[in-house]
């Protein structure tokens, strides 16, 4: 029985390894690794929402990130940990799941199955595109490398003229945009399945953790694209000696 | 009533199958849908032809044998209802029905309609019991079981193994099949002395057995004929945390 | 035949306790040596096959159904029986066994139902350490409930769900067996005949329903748990796949059929709609608790229910049996429902059904009330009638639900071929002329959990066995044989389905030898019986090949059996001049209607055994003696 060698098969893997390799402990590594980075995308929010508050604000913030040094280190190398760890689960899943139906049904119908849940691979497929743009435009300045090297009267890294003057480029700004929304997709199913996943158990909490998600999701899109947003239309002072 | 069928059709294991399309006449609205089949393989025999192989058994919503996915839906349109239960007053004159078998990869089917679901029982096979013996149990009444537990624990049980939640599942998961047993023994004291070791060894009997993983669709509980609630998932995850955490066996 | 009942001596109550003593023991180490086919996996089946492998036995399990889960057991709604008087109110065994053998009119073994009685209490002890979710009290006591016309509460349940309970729990405990490698278990196959050698059952040929393959499986031991044969009426409340074919084929091979006029007739069934239909659907009898019974005063009153007024209703079963009213046994009530639709009062489109009414319960006690304890049974009635029983009367009649009758055994469960057991519903031993609420389940799991484990040790004790093995030319033989029968059916290649001649035969039988009989109908029937079976071999048409799954060809078996047995039915219905429980002879009853028993000619148990397939089969008599219960007339006025 092809099942019973499964089983031995699984047996001979050390530990830990059987228990992330197991369906439920992927989805165990699915929502820890989804917390740290749902609790990251929201700290990160909050500070890039100094923006708001002028220049200095966001450039104190920002250099004082900067400062760090190690500890810099240990927060992205957490980060990078959970996200390898998130989104390589999610691949073995996907795979595990669509090898799981070899045949499908040629007229298919759901009643419960939600938009966002269908689908989270590609959500989560844009979402991993759109970080390492993010990365490389803000915090490596390879997008735009011309706004990347501006000082503030403090001699500091300039980052809120890097970022408004940025999103002048309505490509960029667009894309932040459609990636936020798909972000908020990701979570509003992501952050309710994250309660299931690790047992909150009480049907009467229901309503609590399946609104959490969206809720979640909305304030993180209104924030993060309110910057982009904000920057294009010229909501913000765009700093006009840098144009 | 005149309907439209689109039947899967499938000789043996091996052979590849397709979606035949059939007429069928003479319907009643008070007929069952099992009984809408009788009447239209009846009409195959007269023909000549083989009739549609599926499984059915007590047509009285509790065996857990029939297993039809109509339209999509497995056990069709009507929530809390096996496809014996479900009746043709559901449907219009000149519907168009397609009718298919429970599809994933851990229930292989062996003809037309009926599929191997013996990995349920080979889940049930890994834990999903509690070891005593016959003859050596004490008064059923020496352990008393608060009535909200023992509600718990029934409403768990009510699951008729029919398969329906990973026929229901966009990824052929049995979470909701393991979690209703792993949650009636969870909230019996009966089920404690082995918590840990059935946990364990049901879901990696689940996982070899090639059924996909839960990822919160909740489409099994909308296909549940016994409306099972995900209640049971939840407890499965934690308890399986606890148990591998723990390390108890 | 002999049918020496083997009944240990001494007073009854000590009767199973010496003969657990008198029983010869198999060796711990030996147990394993010894090999058990039973076939099938319903309560009886399942919690055999496991105890006995729990025992050290090597056992193979057969069943039909694709799990073991399935077996048609999982159907009981209403409840488990018990002597355990946990509410106080005046529950003994003795009363229990009093109950069961007044409640079968006395027609049933005196010692085998009071050893049902004693091994009732264990078996609850043994579910709820199982994990089976019986329904309790606030304070975590099991809750009982009164149930099927008893005067106390007994009754162990699971919401409606009481034999889907029991069954999951017995097939729990299989599961762990065949985990260990102590039970083999062996799905879709059915057993198309029994193997007889050297004067014992030593094996039985099965066939495989996926590939066709039949194939011998041996052993030292068959257990027959094949269930009753309910479906010989064509609609019943059976499940589309129960059979009498296993139980057939060994009344074939020699063993003793008893009492096969037997049938319960169960009062709450969802009426007939049409030629459509396949099967009935039962309503646990708990309803009768709370619903009033009537149909109108009037012939033809074709008034929907909720118009014809207080005074124009019959609440005919209140009328007759003031003490015990809606609550008199099944066989009684049902008899009634047929008495007033064949007045020409019966109501609903077809005018045999009658009403079911809640709504005087619903003023009582409020609608919550009523939801929360039948919730479950008004949806099912929803669902398939389109009807609201809390706004509108239930209609409901009589159908086919449980066969007393069985294959003969003695106080071991061995039938008159040794090696042969027979457990459960198929045989014939626990009920009489007709079983009471609850106690199907409590037989079944008394046979499986508490008798037949000591029993077979006692046969493997006494006697010594030849190894053997499917090559002998007995199994051969009996393959070949099966495997002609089955060509031959798909040979036919005629133009009637497997079906159509099923219903025809329950029609006959419904018709003739149903609710009540008659000498002429019954005559009749013996002679429709033969054409229908001569043209079924003429004129049946089965589609497909043998060497694959083939659900026309199953099909097909069982009606070529259905059409030889249901004529021993029909002659023991003939046989029997009197009226008792489930059966009732138009000739024999009072003058206002009641069944009228005939104690100094028919206080004996009927066992039929087969001649040749040319020859009438030769009824014998066992005769029954009653020390403790003096048989009186069963009356529930």
């Amino acid at each position: 029985m092809a099942s019973n060698a499964g089983v031995a098969q699984s047996r001979a893997l050390p530990g830990p390894v059987r228990f992330i390799t197991s369906s439920i402990g992927a989805k165990v590594v699915m929502a820890v690794s989804g917390f740290v980075l749902v609790g990251f995308v929201l700290v990160h929010m909050i500070g890039n929402l100094q923006i708001f508050l002028g220049p200095e604000a966001i450039n104190r913030y920002g250099n004082f990130l900067q400062g760090l040094g190690e500890l810099l280190w240990v927060f992205r190398l957490g980060l990078l940990a959970a996200l390898i760890a998130h989104v390589a689960s999610a691949a073995r899943l996907v795979i595990l799941n669509q090898s799981a139906r070899p045949i499908n049904y040629s007229h298919n119908d759901y009643v419960q199955v939600k938009f966002a849940a269908r689908t989270m691979p590609i959500s989560g497929i844009v979402v991993l595109a759109f970080i390492i743009f993010h990365l490389a435009h803000f915090t490596g300045g390879k997008v735009q490398p011309e706004l990347f090297h501006f000082q503030d009267e403090l001699g500091q890294h300039d980052i809120y003229a890097m970022v408004t003057l940025g999103f002048q480029n309505w490509f960029i700004s667009g894309f932040y945009i459609v990636a936020n929304a798909l972000l908020a997709l990701h979570l509003s199913h992501g952050v309710s399945s994250m309660f299931q996943t690790l047992g909150v158990t009480a049907p009467a909490w229901r309503p609590l953790t399946h609104a959490l998600g969206p809720v979640i999701g909305t304030i993180i899109f209104i924030g993060n694209v309110g910057i982009p947003l904000a920057c294009s239309l010229g909501l913000v002072a765009i700093p006009a000696g840098a144009m | 009533m005149h309907l439209t069928l689109h039947v899967w059709r499938q000789k043996s294991a091996n052979d590849k199958g397709r979606l035949v399309q059939y007429e069928v006449d003479n319907i009643s609205s008070d007929m069952s849908f099992l009984e809408m089949l009788d009447v239209f393989n009846e009409s195959l025999i007269a023909k000549g032809e083989e009739p549609v192989a599926f499984d059915h058994d007590c047509r009285e919503g509790i065996c857990g044998a029939c297993s039809l996915v109509i339209n999509g839906i497995p056990h069709g349109p009507d929530e809390g209802t096996t496809v014996c239960q479900l009746h043709m007053r559901r449907f219009k004159d000149g519907d168009t029905i397609y009718i298919e078998p429970w599809r994933a990869k851990a229930f292989p089917v062996i003809r037309d309609l009926i599929v191997d679901r013996t990995a349920f029982d080979r889940i049930q096979q890994a834990g999903g019991f509690i070891t005593i013996n016959t003859g050596g149990a004490p008064d059923a009444n020496a352990l008393p079981i608060a009535k909200t537990e023992a509600d718990l624990a029934m409403d768990a049980a009510a699951c008729i193994g029919c398969g329906a939640c990973v026929a229901a599942c966009p990824n052929a998961s049995a979470m909701l099949f393991v979690g209703a047993k792993v949650s009636q023994f969870l909230h019996l004291p009966q089920g404690h002395p082995e918590r840990a070791r059935r946990v364990k060894a049901m879901v990696e009997q689940m996982d070899a057995e090639g059924f996909g993983n839960c990822t919160n669709h909740y489409e099994c509980m909308a296909a549940c004929p016994k409306e099972i609630d995900v209640r049971v998932i939840a407890e499965l995850n934690l308890e399986f945390m606890k148990a591998k955490i723990s390390g108890r066996e | 035949m002999n049918l020496d009942a083997k009944i240990p001596d001494g007073p009854m109550a000590e009767k199973w306790d010496n003969h657990r003593f008198a029983m010869k023991l198999v060796n711990p180490a030996n147990k394993r040596k010894y090999k058990v086919i039973v076939v099938g996996t319903g309560l009886a089946g399942a919690s055999a096959a496991a105890t006995m492998a729990e025992l050290g036995y090597n056992v193979e399990n057969y069943c039909y159904q694709d799990s073991a889960r399935r077996a048609h057991s999982i159907a009981a709604q209403g409840g488990i029986n018990a002597a355990k008087n946990y509410q106080n109110d005046g529950d003994s065994i003795y009363r229990l066994f009093y109950d069961t053998v007044k409640g079968g009119d006395f027609r049933s073994r005196e010692a085998n139902v009071y050893r049902l009685a004693q091994v009732s209490n264990a078996i609850i002890d043994q579910c709820v350490a199982q994990g089976v979710p019986f329904a309790r009290e606030y304070g975590g006591q099991l809750a009982n409930r009164s149930f099927g016309g008893a005067q106390v509460s007994r009754t162990f349940y699971a919401r409606g769900q009481t034999g889907q309970q029991l069954l999951l729990g017995a097939y729990s405990a299989l599961m762990r067996q065949v985990a260990a490698g102590t039970v083999k278990l062996v799905p879709r196959s059915e057993m198309l005949d029994l193997v007889v050698i050297d004067g014992r059952a030593r094996g039985i040929i099965v066939r495989d329903m996926v590939t066709g393959r039949i194939y011998p499986a041996f052993g030292d031991a068959v257990v027959l748990a094949t269930g009753g044969y309910g479906n010989v009426f064509y609609l019943s409340t059976n499940a589309m796949g129960c059979n009498v074919t296993a139980a057939y084929r060994a009344y074939k091979r020699g063993a003793g059929f008893a009492n096969p006029c037997y049938m319960q007739i169960h009062p709450t069934c969802i009426p007939v709609t049409g030629d459509h239909q396949s099967k009935l659907t039962l309503m646990s009898e708990s309803l009768r608790n709370d619903g009033r019974v009537w149909v109108p005063k009037a012939v033809g009153d074709k008034r929907a229910p909720n118009d014809i007024p207080e005074a124009e209703r019959d609440y005919y079963l209140e009328r007759r049996y003031p003490s015990f009213g809606n609550l008199v046994p099944r066989d009684v009530a049902s008899r009634a429902a047929k008495q007033v639709c064949d007045e020409g009062r019966g109501v609903g489109a077809t005018g045999l059904a009658v009403y079911l009414d809640f709504a005087d319960a619903i003023k009582r006690l409020g609608r919550s009330a009523i939801e929360q304890r039948y919730g479950n049974l008004f949806h099912m009635y929803h669902k398939i009638t389109d009807e609201d029983p809390y706004t509108m009367p239930m209609r409901i009649f009589p159908a086919v639900h449980y066969t007393m009758g069985g294959l003969w055994v003695d106080y071991n469960l061995m039938s008159t071929i040794p090696g042969l057991h027979v457990l459960g519903e198929a045989n014939f031993s626990d009920h009489g002329a007709n079983r009471l609420g609850a106690s199907a389940l409590m037989q079944g799991l008394a046979d499986g959990y508490f008798v037949i484990p000591y029993t077979i040790g006692h046969y493997f004790g006494s006697n010594t066995f030849d190894p053997i093995d499917g090559e002998h030319p007995a199994f051969q033989e009996a393959a070949q044989a099966a495997g002609s029968r089955l060509q031959k059916l798909l040979d036919v290649k005629g133009s009637r389905s497997v079906d159509s001649f099923h219903r025809d035969l329950g029609h006959i039988m419904w018709t003739h030898c149903g609710m009540s009989r008659k000498r002429e109908g019954l005559e009749t029937a013996l002679k429709e019986i033969p054409k229908l079976r001569e043209e079924f071999w003429r004129d049946v048409r089965v589609p497909g090949s043998g060497d694959q799954l083939n659900v026309s060809l199953e099909k097909a078996g069982r009606v070529a059996d259905f059409l030889e047995f249901s004529e021993i039915v029909v002659r023991d219905a003939l046989a029997r001049e009197e009226s008792c429980g489930g059966h009732f002879r138009e000739e024999h009853q009072t003058p206002e209607g009641e069944a009228k028993r005939d104690d100094e000619n028919f206080s004996h148990v009927a066992v039929w055994e087969y001649k040749g397939d040319n020859e009438e089969p030769v009824m014998h008599k066992e005769q029954l003696t009653f020390d403790l219960v003096k048989p009186s007339v069963r009356s529930y006025k």
